[in-house]
């Protein structure tokens, strides 16, 4: 265990490196001045000069990239060049609603991946199962954004029952936080809960076909029994990786979702850094996501063998 | 015990029937807005997003403008100017305070000036001061401003946000706390979200009729529309979806402004790129762009045609729409004059406001029609300034030039579209010596003549600002003669 620990760490540091050489160049061959952004078109030369200098723009880019760097290692992200404030905080900031929003959405989806799944699977062929493999097709199918604003015509606009977008702030509380995060969440999680459904619904199937499960019904264990003690837990392999891409997406892909309700989150901070060419702050999320993304795969590696003693020895 | 719960109930409904009290004289506003600032410290970025929230509310220069454009006295309550132009004595108001509690004087004023003109000054409007030569403390309610040159525009360009009133002991902090003289406090900022204010109770004149004030930044157009309709905004300023307004309009809880901003929207064109060097082409440009269909199909309506660089709504503004007007035959019959007989090709970079984007899918339609190929390609603003506006990469563009009177762009011959006229450069001095408002009138009005006769530029329309509000709000700014929301008369109908 020990020495695959100190083997993925060490991945994990080399995975981090590459990406971000590749952020930064990727950024530096983007044309765009963040100076220019920010003074607009009556700037004189000289003031872009002053401002240029002022945020440490005008040194070479090997000697920009080890600033950042050996700043990141410091724990240091640096100052944002439009906001002017250090990126950690700004990060800080939108991680209380971009994480909140992630767990929020994966929970959604477990809860309903879950039940629906096993009930799909318990019941092969029958209607239920046919209607749930229906709904989650159509789930799968449908743009979740588009689905948000459909959410946001009936919910904000007509029942009043939600905001139509928009972060109260956990400062207003917790149900008020929640409250604004519900129908974001429930967006996100529609296609995730279909997919979720799928795979937790095939999986079980397969489990249920094992010869072990075969042998137990034999020996009398009753349909439902062989399901929860001995189909459930093995069926989860599939379904924990699954549920690890899922998050690492949700953290970082619900750029969409964050503009439709527009939320205070990671994505939408990213956006609004790309367009204004902050360049510090998108080199220091996207490594911050890169990181999250190998982390949860670490994480569920480990969940692996929680599951399924038999992957503990492998290592 | 009974009595206790008795208590309870009776507190309850005080406590209920004074929310109500409060709830039927309302004095807090939402306002909605796209863009949100980058900071906000007003005299270091361009972001008209910084102004929108703070100009007016927070902040102050010594002169402001009023709703129709107009320049008033501002922190100054009145100005003398020397004989010669040359000098300006600002006697500043008593008893100004800054929002910190200092006080707001001549001091303040020289320090606010020397910081925009500086060396190292991040000032994006700084050629607003390059002719000041000196400033000088007379008292501390009276400074005067030496210039190096007579500048028939000084006081125009103190009223602009990037001239407002700053203090020293507040100047590190400025750009996440804003320390301003305004009739409104900031009061909190959680980014990506919001902004709050609070009225200025200590304000030095007519007081705020709003206690609180927060703006929310929706930068989707579908989210905008959404959050107006289930009231979750109050008013929403430059309203991006002009598709529903009508549907606004006939809703009897909303009611939608249309007014005039200072934003020349028109199709740029690179002066110093054959083919666009010959004035023919030029012209057959402005004949070949059907400017209605344009508004029309990008703003649903909402704008109106210009023929040169002038604001329509501006006094001094002449109507030369006639000298372009649509006609594609003329249009082909000058390519052909020009040596183009069968057009040619050429680049069109588009912005991404959507009266670019839009815009930009009919000019190209239109100008195909006479045989001129425009390739379209879209770019983030970040782009736009590197290539387009920087590096003069390019054919024709498409931009909305917000900035109040403007014009003078055309006597720098290194600005994006490189117009390069001796005659338009000697205009514009003319026009910064001149004090005499008939004769700046004439300038201005020579020099609108002079852009159009030279076809510079495609002439397309004036953006129209366009304001949402719920029916009960009073007060708001229908027009934009800057980038504004000037909440300080804004108030609720009972």
């Amino acid at each position: 265990m020990g020495r695959f620990l100190i083997r993925r760490l060490l991945g994990l540091i080399v995975a981090l490196a590459v990406a971000s050489v590749v952020i930064f160049l990727c950024l530096e061959v983007v044309p765009g001045d963040p100076a220019a952004y920010m003074l607009g078109v009556n700037a004189r030369p000289d003031t872009l000069a002053a401002l240029r200098a002022e945020l440490g723009l005008d040194g070479s880019a090997v000697q920009r990239y080890f600033d950042w760097i050996g700043g990141m290692l410091r724990g240091d992200f640096g100052i944002s060049y439009t906001y002017r404030t250090p990126v950690s905080g700004m990060i800080v900031d939108r991680m209380w609603v971009s994480l909140p929003l992630a767990l929020y959405a994966l929970g959604l989806s477990v809860a309903i991946a879950f039940p629906a799944g096993i009930w799909a699977a318990s019941r092969r062929g029958s209607a239920a199962d046919l209607g749930v493999m229906g709904v989650t097709q159509l789930g799968v199918a449908v743009p979740n954004f588009w689905f948000a604003m459909l959410m946001v015509l009936l919910f904000a606009i007509k029942l009043r029952w939600f905001p139509s977008g928009g972060f109260a702030g956990w400062d207003e509380g917790l149900f008020a936080g929640l409250k604004s995060l519900t129908l974001p969440a429930i967006a996100l999680a529609l296609p995730q809960a279909s997919i979720l459904t799928r795979v937790m619904r095939s999986s079980l199937l397969d489990t249920l076909g094992e010869d072990y499960i075969r042998t137990a019904r034999a020996k009398g264990v009753s349909r439902r029994r062989a399901i929860w003690a001995h189909g459930l837990r093995n069926a989860l392999i599939p379904v924990l990786t699954i549920i690890g891409l899922q998050f690492s997406f949700l953290l970082a892909g619900a750029i969409i979702i964050e503009n439709v309700f527009y939320l205070p989150g990671l994505g939408r901070l990213v956006f609004q850094a790309i367009s204004s060419r902050d360049l510090i702050v998108v080199e220091s999320v996207v490594l911050l996501l890169v990181f999250a993304v190998i982390a949860v795969n670490f994480a569920v590696d480990m969940a692996y063998g929680l599951v399924d003693p038999r992957l503990r020895g492998r290592r | 015990m009974f009595s206790k719960w008795m208590s309870r109930a009776t507190l309850g409904a005080l406590t209920l029937a004074a929310t109500m009290g409060i709830a039927s004289a309302k004095s807090t506003i939402t306002v909605g807005m796209q863009l949100e600032p980058p900071h906000l410290d007003p005299t270091s970025a361009a972001a008209g997003a910084i102004d929108s929230v703070l100009y007016a509310n927070v902040f102050e220069g010594l002169t402001r403008f009023g709703p129709d454009g107009s320049v008033n006295p501002g922190l100054a309550e009145s100005w003398e100017i020397s004989e010669d132009g040359l000098t300006y004595t600002f006697k500043l108001r008593e008893g100004v305070k800054f929002h910190d509690g200092t006080d707001m004087n001549a001091e303040d004023v020289k320090f606010s000036l020397d910081r925009a003109r500086a060396e190292d000054s991040v000032n994006a409007q700084k050629a607003l001061f390059e002719g000041i030569k000196d400033i000088e403390v007379v008292d501390p309610l009276t400074v005067k401003v030496t210039l190096s040159k007579p500048n028939g525009s000084f006081l125009f360009n103190m009223a602009w946000g990037d001239a407002v009133i700053v203090a020293p002991e507040s100047i590190d902090g400025i750009k996440e706390k804003p320390v301003g003289t305004g009739a409104f406090v900031f009061e909190s900022w959680l980014q990506g979200d919001r902004i709050e204010l609070a009225k200025n109770a200590e304000y030095w004149g007519e007081p705020a009729k709003l206690e609180h004030v927060t703006f929310k930044f929706i930068s989707d157009p579908t989210a905008a529309f959404a959050s107006v309709m289930a009231e979750d905004v109050d008013v929403f300023t430059a309203f991006p979806a002009p598709e529903n307004l009508p549907q606004f309009e006939a809703d009897p809880r909303f009611q939608v402004l249309v007014g005039s901003t200072e934003g020349e929207t028109i199709l740029s064109t690179n002066n110093k790129m054959p083919p666009f060097d010959n004035v023919k082409v030029r012209e057959a440009l402005a004949h070949a762009i059907d400017r209605q269909a344009i508004i029309d199909g990008a703003m649903f309506g909402y704008g109106t045609p210009i023929g040169t660089h002038f604001a329509p709504h501006n006094p001094d503004y002449v109507d030369l729409t006639g000298m372009n007007a649509y006609d594609p035959e003329k249009a082909k019959a000058l390519l052909a004059e020009a040596g183009y007989p069968d057009g040619f090709k050429t680049t069109l970079k588009l912005p991404p406001p959507s009266y670019a984007r839009r815009g930009g899918e009919i000019i190209a339609a239109q100008l195909a029609a006479v045989g001129i190929e425009a390739e379209i390609t879209n770019m983030e603003w970040g782009l736009w300034l590197e290539l387009v506006f920087s590096n003069k990469d390019y054919g024709l563009t498409i931009v909305s030039h917000t900035e109040p009177m403007d014009i003078g762009i055309y006597a720098r011959p290194d600005y994006y579209f490189q117009y390069d006229s001796a005659e338009a450069q000697g205009l514009m001095a003319k026009l910064s010596e001149t004090t005499d408002p008939a004769a700046r009138s004439g300038i201005l009005k020579e020099m609108q003549e002079l852009i159009a006769k030279d076809y510079v530029n495609g002439y397309l329309f004036q953006l129209a600002a366009l304001t949402v509000a719920k029916a009960g709000v009073q007060g708001l700014w229908a027009n934009a003669p800057t980038q504004a929301t000037d909440l300080t008369a804004v108030s609720w109908v009972d």
